[in-house]
């Protein structure tokens, strides 16, 4: 490379002097199954990795600093804040967004399914966050308590439901997943009275 | 026969989009437009005396850099004061990029545009502003000492006085058998919706057109600002809400200065700009609420009914009032809530302090008015040893004396007149749901065990479904898709399905048939916006006339193709038919085609529109006199005044002896909004809404330091309630339908968040025994409560303070 390297110092104004110049990296991850390439420098967040690069918006930046979990994306199948690690420290991984989970509104997952049955999302901001957790959580545990759901989701913030709804989606996912009826009703929408 | 949709929970049309990561929010839109950020004033109070931009240009790919010095005309002006009122003597504003002087952290001075967000990031890092340092005002005590000012030219810091008065309170307080005063204060919070705000903007240049979108509760309301802002003419400018994450009222202040100057610059550069609000930058520059000082006299009888009320209420309204004095405005009313208050007086000041604005938040000003007024049945309840729903009873409004008029003008000029509402039926509910008369022997069993339980309870009404108007859109395809647009916009309240179904119902469709538009000024060019809890009540009785004027027009058509009469006509699931007589019928798409006299047929369908289809009269004009081609209707509703819903809530909490840890064990509501269009959305406000009111009340509060200086501005130290902290919800609904409006609704949005502050005070009161005067309330205040308390319980006295 020929560029000059970024530094953290000529960002911050302590050496003024020269060009900021970013070098890029070529960072190659599999995302939902397929392998995915593009160019970035090396502090370009995963989240702003899979929005900006790769144009996989469904993962959602709500504070930045991982506290709010609307970002979360699995990472080797374990849910991962996407704004507190970097692209490139993503290199060769395995990455589900929220679009690897259902990406059609006429084939949900059963997490999806379940919230829609439950009205466990409302302006739907931090949902993807949510669906990637607890997506997850019945993997590993696929008949929880409802103490044990909300404990899932409790490290997610929601701005509009007051969780309530989100927690009986938890189990109502659980549900469908059991009865393996996954795909069969999941494109109603909006037909009649539940 | 169709299954009615009004009233059905049905299940929402824009759920599967949002869930499978098709949601469109406003950072998802625009791909390879430029990104803007902020240099930010890093102090509360300044002058600048000089900004140097030099090293930011070293940075590559940046593409502009703005200062006050590049704005001209009404780019240079003050930003608007949205609501003027006589009352707001000393409005002030500040200025898309800050000229001069500085008001609060967090006020723009900057604008960097670069190629990405990053790069505009490191540019805004190499900005050095030099600052004379002003004296800072911070919280209301120091802003009402008017010792320091915030603006120069307003004294005491005062931005607004305003005084109601209804009756003569000082001759009731004198009369009265009993007075109490009671100090109360609450704290900010803030709206924090989990997307921030921003702005995309794409200026065609050779259409000399602007196309922008804003995450915002008005689009209407940008677009006017920016046309006049920018010297545009309306025509030119189209402003579109895409999904919204979330609002709660911050968004529908604007302009905003980045809703000016992104689509300035995009003009300027002749690029797509975009600016996404960071979660620092919503904490120091976007808006608060809540905080407020009040002063209650009460004057009252030996039953403990109200004689006289006397309010003062000291708003920190920040360092400037764009939005006028809505918010002291509505605690000033809405504090009655449901009771007669014998006679009343509310006097407030609105002060500047050198801290975020203040603009509605959810509830906006009615929690800080519920809490003063049942902090206040409280202490009556106490002083009398009368039971606190008994006391309540003893002054409500009975819904025999519906309508009521207070006497007093409500926050849309019009009067504080409370369309209906059956408030002890509202009580009996919320006793019974809770078991109010259960809670002594539970009481009794918990002491046992050692622990320390408390029963609360709060009540409201709220002024919903405010004007001045809105208008809906109807519009059938010769598909028979059927399009609906409506002005005001959406953050999550499931407009695209709740306005479905009243169309679904109004005109005989499919609700699957039925695609609902909202916020895109391309749709709908004359709206207000969504605040106030009316959404439901102003677009939803819109729309249904829309849909009515629709069904006429298709009954008619299809009553002479029919050759019926159009009494006897009707239409289900987007079939008119004979009533009686199935077989003779005609589908409302083939009427869409009939509607539209066609020289041109462009499919099979439209032949039968054309000129030599035969199937018009030749003696008469294609278009009849009065009429219009199409299938399509419009619709307003602008009503008299606002229509008022209610509601109680009860709970019970568990103090812990030892840590002072706070627990809400039960939570309970009682809601009356009208008739309900979805009860599944209704419901889903409501737990929304008692989960902020649970931030609100022990958690959540904005941490200035003395030099004005937020010190938790992020999720980290503000905290907001997880799924750990937040109840479970039961609800009971009463459906008392408004007289004002055909649908009988009212709104929803808000009720959930307004007594829940009031609510968790009185039962931490009721487990404690001492007064909870101050919200929020953490462990540490409670634990230093408890010290103060046992140190002076022979020298306090019954239930004043």
């Amino acid at each position: 490379m020929t560029t000059t390297p970024f530094s953290s110092t000529n960002v911050h104004g302590i050496d003024p002097e020269g060009p900021v110049i970013e070098q890029l990296h070529s960072i190659t991850v599999r995302v939902n199954g397929a392998p995915r390439t593009g160019m970035a420098p090396a502090r370009r967040l995963l989240s702003d990795f899979l929005r900006g690069d790769l144009g996989l918006t469904g993962t959602h930046v709500g504070c930045e600093h991982g506290v709010c979990g609307a970002c979360t994306v699995l990472v080797d199948g374990q849910p991962m804040r996407s704004c507190l690690m970097f692209a490139i420290s993503a290199q060769g991984l395995d990455i589900t967004t929220v679009e690897g989970i259902g990406n059609d509104p006429a084939q949900m997952s059963p997490v999806q399914q379940a919230f829609a049955e439950c009205h466990a999302l409302q302006c739907g901001f931090c949902t993807p966050g949510f669906i990637t957790t607890i997506t997850a959580f019945l993997e590993d545990n696929p008949d929880p308590s409802e103490e044990e759901a909300r404990e899932c989701v409790s490290g997610n913030l929601c701005r509009c439901t007051g969780y309530q709804n989100i927690v009986k989606a938890v189990l109502r996912a659980a549900e469908i997943r059991r009865d393996g009826a996954a795909t069969s009703s999941s494109s109603t929408v909006a037909g009649g009275a539940l | 026969m169709t299954t009615r949709q009004f009233g059905a929970p049905v299940q929402r049309k824009e759920d599967p989009r949002l869930l499978t990561g098709n949601g469109r929010y406003l950072d998802d839109l625009g791909a390879g437009a430029l990104a803007a950020a902020f240099v930010r004033s890093p102090h509360a109070h300044a002058r600048i005396t000089d900004i140097d931009i030099t090293d930011a240009w070293e940075v590559e790919g940046v593409e502009a850099i703005y200062t006050f010095e590049d704005l001209e005309e009404g780019m240079a002006l003050p930003l608007p004061v949205l609501i003027p009122h006589p009352a707001l003597t000393h409005s002030r504003t500040g200025y898309a990029l800050a000229k001069d002087e500085v008001n609060h952290v967090g006020e723009p001075i900057v604008m960097v545009v670069a190629r990405d967000r990053y790069l505009a990031e490191d540019a805004v890092g190499r900005i050095s502003v030099s600052f004379e340092i002003l004296p800072v005002v911070v919280g209301v005590e120091a802003a009402r000492s008017g010792a320091t000012l915030v603006h120069e030219d307003a004294p005491g810091n005062v931005a607004a006085h305003l005084v109601q008065e209804v009756g003569d309170v000082d001759a009731a307080l004198a009369a009265a058998p009993h007075r109490l005063t009671i100090p109360l204060a609450i704290e900010r919070s803030a709206c924090m919706p989990m997307e921030g705000k921003g702005v995309l903007a794409s200026w065609d240049a050779d259409d000399q057109s602007m196309r922008m979108w804003s995450s915002t509760q008005t689009t209407t309301g940008v677009r006017a600002a920016v046309a006049a802002r920018m010297g545009l003419p309306l025509a030119k400018i189209h402003c579109i809400a895409p999904d919204v994450g979330g609002g709660f009222g911050v968004k529908i202040v604007h302009p905003w200065a980045e809703e000016l100057l992104i689509p300035w610059a995009s003009r300027l550069l002749g690029r797509d700009v975009k600016w996404t609000e960071d979660r620092r930058e919503h904490f120091i520059s976007a808006a608060h609420e809540r905080g407020q000082l009040q002063e209650v006299e009460v004057g009252f009888d030996d039953e403990g009914r109200l004689l006289a009320l006397d309010v003062k209420v000291w708003h920190d309204n920040g360092a400037y009032t764009p939005y006028g004095i809505i918010v002291p405005i509505i605690t000033a009313t809405q504090l009655l809530g449901p009771y007669k208050p014998g006679t009343y007086r509310c006097e407030f000041w609105s002060l500047f302090t050198n801290t975020v604005i203040v603009t509605p938040y959810r509830g906006a000003g009615r929690p800080q008015g519920v809490f003063a007024m049942e902090r206040t049945m409280d202490a009556i309840a106490e002083y009398l040893g009368v039971d606190r729903a008994e006391i309540r009873s003893r002054n409500f409004i009975l819904p025999e004396e519906m309508p009521y008029d207070h006497g007093l003008m409500f926050q849309d000029g019009r009067p504080l007149k409370y369309d209906s509402g059956d408030f002890p039926a509202s009580l009996a509910k919320l006793k019974a749901l809770i078991g109010w008369d259960d809670f002594t022997a539970y009481r009794k069993d918990a002491e046992a065990a050692g622990r320390r339980v408390g029963l609360g309870i709060g009540c409201y009404v709220e002024g919903t479904g405010v004007g001045p108007y809105e208008a809906g859109h109807v519009h059938v395809e010769t598909s028979g898709r059927v399009n609906v647009a409506t002005g005001l916009t959406t953050q999550g309240q499931g407009h695209q399905t709740s306005f479905a179904q009243i169309v679904a119902d109004e005109l005989g469709v499919r609700i699957e048939d039925v695609h609902v538009t909202t916020g895109d000024t391309r749709r709908m060019g004359y709206a207000v916006g969504t605040f106030a809890s009316r959404a439901a009540v102003m677009s939803g009785n819109a729309i249904a006339a829309a849909a009515r004027e629709v069904r006429e027009k298709a009954i008619r058509i299809a009553a002479d193709v029919l050759e019926a009469n159009p009494d006897d006509l009707q239409i289900e699931d987007g079939i008119i038919s004979v009533k009686g007589a199935p077989a003779s019928q005609i589908a409302l798409s083939t009427v869409a085609v009939l509607s539209n006299p066609l020289r041109y047929a462009f499919d099979e369908s439209a032949k039968a529109a054309t000129q030599f289809a035969g199937t018009f009269d030749p003696d008469k004009p294609p278009v009849a006199d009065g009429d219009e081609p199409g299938l399509e209707g419009k619709g307003v509703y602008s009503p008299t005044q606002a229509t008022f819903a209610n509601g109680m809530h009860a709970a019970i909490v568990e103090t812990d002896p030892v840590t002072a840890e706070i627990k809400i064990l039960r939570y309970c509501v009682v809601h009356d909004c009208g008739v309900m269009i979805n009860p599944m959305i209704v419901e889903g406000q409501v737990h929304g809404g008692v989960a902020q009111g649970v931030g609100g009340a022990l958690y959540e509060r904005m941490a200035y330091d003395e030099s004005g200086q937020l010190l938790n501005a992020s999720f980290m130290d503000f905290l907001m309630p997880y799924a750990s902290e937040v109840p479970h919800v039961e609800t009971d609904h009463l459906e008392t339908p408004s007289p004002l409006n055909p649908l009988g609704i009212k709104g929803a949005g808000e009720a959930g968040t307004i007594p829940v502050s009031a609510v968790i005070a009185s039962a931490i009161e009721d487990a404690e025994g001492f007064p909870i005067r101050s919200m929020p309330i953490s462990p540490s205040e409670l634990w230093d409560l408890r010290r103060q308390h046992s140190a002076s319980t022979s020298s306090s006295t019954k239930g004043a303070s």
